[in-house]
């Protein structure tokens, strides 16, 4: 408790404003004390991570009784941090090295730019390769407490500069204050060149998210950002009893999904469709088709025809809720979510609206295959205002999407399967049917203008047939 | 030449050179002015272009409007600004608004020069700033330089002008700012923001007698390998949008410093135009760096230095802004 008057003789804990866990920088302020004369907030003595927390708040003890523990951050040469690359949270001891190794981690950044003398350490050189292969589970058994320090909240320039220069602030390495992601830090790392663009197939800023049920996972040749230790469980060799740490695409698509789900009333119909005439259709045009144009036909861009044409019906169904009003657009950008590895990017065919059946096969499958490839580029993943999802792919017959935020609607195509169906004239046919599910935004569109929609979709699918135009 | 060399520099030159201006004001005749600035003027140009008027700047003011309404050019002086407050309904009510209300009948070609600013142990009547009180005022143009040359080419402009101007002279660089000065004629534009030093992390604004304490402080911190790029704005209103904002979008910081009170300050209208203007330019914080918010400026010492603001806080606010 520091002696904040010639006549004081104890002080009150008011408030902490670190908690155990988080980093402190020297003189920042980290507890909030308040004497019968002054209230103050008071500076950390030294940088490094509360350890402990000895006083309550409200709690009152004498000038000079110890308030708090905070480890004081010594960073270390590489060789320290051998011997607990091990994962899982099972053997791991509270020593005192893992405590500075793992403190150290979370604090790195804070010393970049900071021109406090750090007691031992070689400030800023080796930070990546000495700390990254320490327990990501957290050294002190801990789930790590901190805010990521390099975290979502960007500056306007940096999020303006992310994107023209398709660099994925949330992989930067951050040089500011408190280990902030800087403007310039972004124009460095866009001028590292291209490692920056794989990267930058999980922008934050765009609209990627993961479906219900998606493709399966390749078997992950590498991931964005290549694991610095073999030891490291990754989700693509996840065991049981590991704990995955968090890549930062994950955090993205867990953190858009929550924010969709919390905002979006989501409300969930389907519609059952007959694709036989498409499905022939399909077959009777699929080796010319590949033959002219080097690119499998699919179900894809016919269920997409569709659906642009049945936004064009029902505008309202391609349109973002926003404060100012309900904002109807003009073009229909579709995404469609294609998996990546262990994450799943929504990649858009813009102008869809003005694409052809062909137009659009020709669109998806460059678009897959950049994703596949790692090339998608911002404007790839930027601007949908209406998603697509495949999940029939892997099987499934029903799923409930989870809304891209700012958009109206998801439809899902699901497996085509033969059923027998009952006709009007009482006939039992055996027919392809495909069911179509969708998610919308309650707060945009009702029931009827969303089913209405669907009846349309169903409608022209049905339509279609081999004596349409590709 | 110092910064009461310029003024007195360029008035001399306005009345040499046009017979329509005049100079009037408490003290400014037999006294030639509490800084000296007229020495000389009454034996030279006589006593109906150098008037000396009672301890009453509502008359001052109130006058030289009439006089500027028809066809002279008078340079009207406030001994301090602190005093000026008598007067401000003549400059808000009738000056600011001469042109509008006559349709552009008559103008109000009228300067109003007063020593402003803090530091010189003026106490509560003499260290006030008040371009915030004015620069609200649609139609009154306010210009503060910082150094000779900006004096001597601005209070020219300012002569010349058809529309009122406040002209704001910080006393503590009277003595303490030395510069060249072009010789002859030499005006410069009003509404021209000046880049006193040119950097690359941050963008500094300022004016007055703070200008010179940052660029002290920008040039200790290139040891520091921290480049400041230093603006003088030069005139408060119209305000210099265009450098200001290709400033910001180049170093995405900017600190405004000034040593009138923070709130509702000369900071407050540059940081709304400049997150209006270059939001998704900014990479930081528009931050300010201000007088406090206390009635006045204290006599003594430690009030006063706690008021002004020491070129060693601005150090920390360019270097904490630098890395951020």
């Amino acid at each position: 408790m520091p002696q904040l008057g010639e006549t004081v003789t104890e002080g009150t804990v008011a408030q902490w404003l670190k908690q155990v866990g988080d980093s402190v920088e020297k003189y920042e302020a980290f507890v909030e004390v308040s004497t019968d004369k002054v209230n103050a907030e008071v500076p950390a003595p030294v940088s490094g991570v509360i350890r402990e927390l000895i006083v309550k708040e409200g709690e009152t003890v004498p000038t000079g009784a110890p308030i708090a523990i905070i480890d004081e951050i010594v960073l270390r040469q590489a060789q320290d941090d051998r011997g607990h690359g091990q994962p899982g949270v099972a053997g791991s001891s509270n020593t005192p090295t893992e405590q500075i190794a793992d403190a150290a981690k979370r604090a790195e950044s804070v010393y970049q730019g900071s021109d406090e003398p750090v007691p031992g350490g070689n400030l800023g050189v080796s930070h990546a390769p000495a700390f990254t292969s320490s327990n990501g589970a957290g050294g002190n058994g801990k789930p790590a407490s901190g805010k990521p320090s390099n975290g979502l909240r960007v500056s306007p320039a940096v999020r303006r500069l992310a994107r023209e220069h398709a660099v994925d602030y949330s992989t930067v390495s951050g040089t500011g204050t408190g280990g902030r992601v800087t403007a310039n830090d972004i124009l460095a790392a866009a001028e590292a060149g291209p490692s920056a663009a794989a990267a930058a197939l999980i922008n934050s800023d765009q609209a990627e998210y993961i479906a219900s049920a998606a493709a399966p996972p390749a078997p992950a040749p590498a991931q964005a950002a290549p694991p610095p230790s073999g030891a490291r469980p990754t989700y693509a060799s996840a065991a049981p009893g590991d704990v995955i740490p968090l890549t930062q695409a994950r955090k993205i698509i867990a953190q858009r999904m929550v924010e969709s789900k919390h905002t979006a009333p989501h409300a969930w119909t389907m519609v059952e469709v007959d694709v036989t005439n498409v499905w022939k259709w399909r077959a009777l045009e699929k080796e010319a088709f590949e033959r002219t144009y080097g690119v499998k036909l699919t179900l894809l861009p016919f269920f997409i025809r569709a659906v642009v044409e049945a936004l064009a019906a029902f505008p309202l169904m391609n349109s973002s809720y926003t404060e100012r009003g309900i904002v109807v657009h003009k073009t229909a950008n579709i995404g469609m979510a294609v998996a990546v590895d262990a994450n799943l990017v929504v990649p858009v065919v813009r102008n869809a609206d003005q694409l052809s059946i062909t137009g659009l096969a020709i669109a998806a499958s460059e678009l897959i295959e950049k994703a596949r490839r790692g090339k998608l580029g911002a404007d790839d993943l930027s601007g949908g205002t209406f998603t697509v999802n495949n999940t029939g792919a892997n099987g499934s017959i029903l799923s409930a999407p989870i809304l891209v935020p700012g958009q109206t609607g998801i439809v899902t195509m699901e497996a085509v399967v033969k059923r027998p169906v009952v006709r009007d004239d009482d006939a039992i046919v055996v027919r392809s049917m495909m069911n179509v599910c969708m998610s919308l935004d309650h707060r945009t569109v009702d029931g009827a203008v969303a089913s209405g929609f669907l009846a349309d979709l169903k409608r022209r699918l049905e339509a279609m047939g081999p004596a349409g135009a590709l | 030449m110092n910064n009461v060399d310029a003024v007195r520099l360029a008035l001399h030159d306005a009345l040499v050179n046009d017979d329509r201006t005049l100079i009037m004001g408490e003290d400014v005749g037999a006294r030639g002015n509490v800084f000296l600035i007229t020495k000389g003027f009454l034996e030279e140009f006589g006593p109906r272009r150098i008037i000396d008027t009672p301890l009453a700047e509502a008359s001052i003011v109130g006058v030289a409007i009439g006089m500027a309404m028809e066809g002279l050019r008078p340079i009207a002086e406030i001994q301090f600004a602190d005093f000026i407050y008598p007067a401000f309904n003549q400059i808000v009510g009738e000056a600011a608004k001469t042109r509008y209300r006559s349709n552009g009948d008559y103008t109000c070609p009228l300067v109003i020069r007063t020593p402003y600013g803090g530091g010189v142990r003026g106490a509560l009547s003499h260290s006030v700033s008040i371009e915030a009180l004015f620069y609200h005022v649609p139609g009154l143009k306010i210009l503060a330089p910082s150094t000779p040359a900006d004096i001597k080419g601005l209070l020219t402009a300012a002569i010349e002008d058809p529309d009122p101007v406040l002209f704001l002279e910080h006393k503590k660089t009277y003595r303490s700012v030395k510069g060249e000065v072009p010789e002859g004629r030499y005006v410069i534009p009003i509404g021209k923001a000046d880049i006193k030093k040119p950097g690359r992390d941050v963008t500094v604004i300022s004016y007055g007698y703070n200008v010179h304490q940052a660029l002290d402080a920008a040039s200790r911190l290139e040891g520091e390998n921290i480049s400041i790029e230093v603006i003088d704005l030069r005139s408060i209103r119209p305000m210099d949008k265009g450098t200001i904002l290709a400033s910001v979008r180049k170093t995405r910081k900017l600190l405004i410093i000034h040593e009138d009170n923070k709130f509702g300050g000369i900071g407050a209208e540059i940081s709304a135009m400049v997150s209006e203007e270059a939001f998704f330019d900014l990479d930081a914080p528009i931050r300010r760096l201000c007088g406090p918010d206390v009635p006045a400026m204290g006599y003594a010492l430690p009030l006063e230095e706690e008021f002004m603001i020491s070129t060693d806080r601005m150090l920390r606010a360019m270097r904490d802004l630098a890395a951020f």
